[in-house]
């Protein structure tokens, strides 16, 4: 199949997703506070997009709640909590030191090239035309992982779940036209409560070892004092 | 229906009112009020199920059968006798200054909405109800682990937090791979392709490919709340740096909820792939959580710690139980489930005293229980051989009856089993017997204690070892018939 020959909203959701996923490459890339949050919006952002542009393929309406549901909450509320805790915890400039920048980025375009390898026959089997995103989808998770294993600090951990979160949101997007209503407002409100908590955990944290770098955050083992 | 509507609005309910009180002590007695109104209610949906058979509720979003109605008398019940040993134990804390009043709130409030959610997990229908109501299990407690606020439990939770948030979320990839699978056999039209009850029925119909990779994602998820090695790293911490209340029903009530999830899969994957694929993968992972576990057992230096690894080394038994599958086995993992959920939350209760007693959880500053308060001594000493697996107790039956169906459908297995239940034993009482026998230290005075949930829930695990009383054992037999497909003996 060539890509000329899907209709041009076809081609803007492969579009739209290859930019959610390049998004993901820009987290694994940006070492200060301030830029990754905005990065983690757009994400949220274009995911936003991504789902509406399949709503108006496929006319499944419940998308546009979907939709409308991300954007306010991925690319709005979390980034701007986000934004307000290192404000107002003096974070906002600081400029983590990521370890080994271009093998994270190496190491991210393998795990691109493993998904689409996993993803072959779900996405022979799928009839939709979010077919061919599925892989970037579960690559959009795979890097969140590795976003959150290769930073230190509890922000960038944060958004690295998120990241998977958005992953997540959009693999149901991709394979199935999203979940059930019930379902995705649940997964919603959940992820809105772990934000919150994500804040107060911040100040927990700071307090107790005076830095968000968590891998200080060493004290319990097996070890006898 | 209205028992089932009762036992879920009662906690929910219960946890909004519970905000809104400020004073701890009262709290704590409309928190044991709640708790006690919601297991009358869960007796009243057994009693009903009992009689009529499985039922699903008129919206179809909750599926009541034998399975999970008897996990939900259990949860109701153990989350009320936690709740009665949990009012003078976190008074006790509140005067020895680890916590201020509005935590306390904090505290009863989260109770009841993780009560809430473990109740919702246990009677949804919806595969994906399922799995909010498991993260929910994990935003409610994960602020109550760090109650005390020391860099400790603030550590302990955050690795919580993470661990379990992000082993959750593949379990929601597998989700919608499941949801794939049946919207493509079921057609895209059906709004009810994510019901379990709907997935069971047309569970021969499914695309076994996708089943087995949803079935792996799920098993990561999943597995990492049920503590599997090599997922259980948040395990100990979580539960050592917790107030013990919160330890005695993680350790008793979400652990078995997990699993619950994970055998509720396994039953869709089965009927779908006609391998033993799924039950191989929950034997190996069973099989190497409980021998680590148990290993791990002479390494320990915290009380609280040691006794989070026995849940391990347990969860991974009743994993490899469901794993191998067939009647026998069935049965005696459900009945390794119940036991073990009732012995390891008076434990912890227990535990939870000797620590107050001695200041500390530090296992070699805990000395001479026995003579300084006799109750908490005789109590830790009775619970941990019932742990261990000693006769007369439930949990020797129920470990001899996984024994016996491996004997007989993987004879070489017996030998790690029985190898890692002596290790087990041997890492449980070399630290115990000091803790118990030895010389109390000077100055080493009682603590106000609240026996009575320990001495309830060892009585019935010694009953449930000495015979099981019938309509326990006909939920048992049901529940194996629906999971294993025939009759137990």
């Amino acid at each position: 199949m060539h890509l000329t020959d899907l209709s041009l909203f076809s081609q803007g959701i492969l579009v739209s997703a290859a930019l959610v996923l390049f998004t993901s490459f820009v987290m694994l890339a940006q070492a200060r506070i301030q830029p990754l949050i905005y990065a983690f919006a757009w994400q949220g952002a274009l995911l936003s997009i991504t789902t509406a542009l399949v709503a108006l393929v496929s006319g499944h309406t419940h998308l546009y709640i979907s939709a409308l549901l991300t954007f306010g909450l991925k690319a709005l509320l979390i980034p701007w909590m986000l934004y307000r805790l290192t404000r107002r915890l003096h974070i906002q400039y600081d400029v983590e030191i990521v370890a080994h920048p271009s093998l994270t980025l190496l190491a991210g375009t393998v795990l691109v090239v493993f998904c689409y390898y996993v993803a072959l026959p779900i996405a022979q089997l799928s009839t939709l035309v979010t077919r061919n995103t599925i892989a970037v989808s579960m690559a959009t998770v795979l890097l969140g992982m590795l976003l959150m294993i290769s930073r230190r600090t509890a922000v960038a951990q944060v958004i690295g779940f998120m990241s998977i979160e958005n992953g997540l949101f959009f693999a149901a997007v991709a394979s199935t036209y999203g979940m059930p209503m019930i379902v995705e407002l649940g997964v919603a409100f959940d992820v809105l409560v772990a934000a919150v908590l994500f804040g107060v955990f911040f100040f927990q944290i700071r307090t107790s070892i005076d830095s968000l770098d968590v891998d200080r955050l060493n004290r319990l083992s097996e070890r006898g004092e | 229906m209205s028992p089932l509507y009762l036992v879920l609005w009662l906690p929910l309910a219960g946890g909004l009112v519970l905000a809104l009180v400020p004073n701890y002590r009262i709290a704590g007695y409309i928190n044991v009020a709640i708790a006690a109104s919601t297991f009358g209610s869960s007796v009243w949906l057994a009693w009903n199920v009992l009689g009529t058979g499985p039922e699903l509720s008129p919206g179809k979003l909750f599926y009541i059968d034998a399975f999970n109605v008897y996990l939900v008398a259990l949860t109701a019940f153990v989350g009320l006798t936690t709740a009665i040993f949990s009012r003078p134990y976190m008074q006790h804390e509140v005067e020895r200054g680890r916590v201020g009043p509005p935590r306390m709130r904090l505290y009863h409030s989260m109770y009841q909405g993780f009560l809430f959610a473990m109740l919702l997990a246990l009677t949804t229908n919806n595969m994906g109800v399922l799995w909010v109501a498991m993260e929910a299990a994990t935003l409610t407690t994960v602020l109550l682990v760090s109650l005390y606020r020391t860099p400790e439990s603030v550590e302990a939770a955050w690795k919580y937090f993470i661990l379990c948030g992000v082993g959750i979320a593949q379990a929601l990839f597998g989700t919608v791979l499941l949801y794939f699978a049946a919207e493509r056999r079921l057609g895209a039209e059906r709004n009810d392709t994510l019901l379990w009850s709907v997935l069971h029925n047309h569970a021969a119909q499914l695309d076994p490919a996708v089943l087995a990779i949803a079935f792996v994602f799920l098993l990561v998820g999943y597995g990492t709340k049920v503590g599997l090695v090599p997922l259980h790293n948040w395990l100990p911490d979580a539960h050592s740096e917790g107030p013990t209340p919160m330890s005695a029903v993680l350790s008793g009530l979400l652990l078995n909820v997990a699993l619950y999830a994970l055998v509720r899969v396994k039953m869709l994957v089965d009927g779908s792939l006609h391998t033993a694929l799924a039950g191989h993968l929950m034997m190996g992972f069973g099989l190497l959580s409980f021998l680590v576990a148990s290993l791990f057992l002479h390494r320990q230096h915290d009380i609280k710690r040691m006794y989070s690894y026995s849940s391990i080394e347990h969860m991974g038994l009743m994993t490899f139980a469901f794993g191998i599958g067939g009647a026998l086995a069935t049965f005696a993992a459900l009945l390794h489930m119940t036991v073990h959920s009732l012995t390891k939350s008076s434990i912890f209760v227990t535990v939870g005293h000797a620590s107050q007693l001695a200041g500390t959880q530090r296992i070699e500053h805990i000395r001479g229980l026995i003579r300084t308060q006799p109750q908490v001594g005789w109590g830790l000493l009775i619970g941990t051989l019932a742990i261990a697996g000693f006769p007369p107790f439930g949990v020797f039956m129920s470990e001899f009856l996984v024994l016996n169906a491996t004997m007989k459908s993987w004879p070489w297995l017996t030998v790690p089993l029985l190898v890692g239940l002596a290790i087990a034993f041997a890492g449980l009482f070399r630290h115990l017997q000091p803790m118990v026998y030895g010389t109390p230290p000077p100055g080493q005075t009682r603590v106000r204690a609240n026996m009575l949930p320990v001495a309830i829930h060892l009585a019935l695990v010694l009953w449930l070892g000495l015979s099981i009383p019938l309509f326990l054992s006909h939920w048992f037999e049901q529940a194996t018939s629906l999971i294993s497909g025939s009759l137990p003996l």
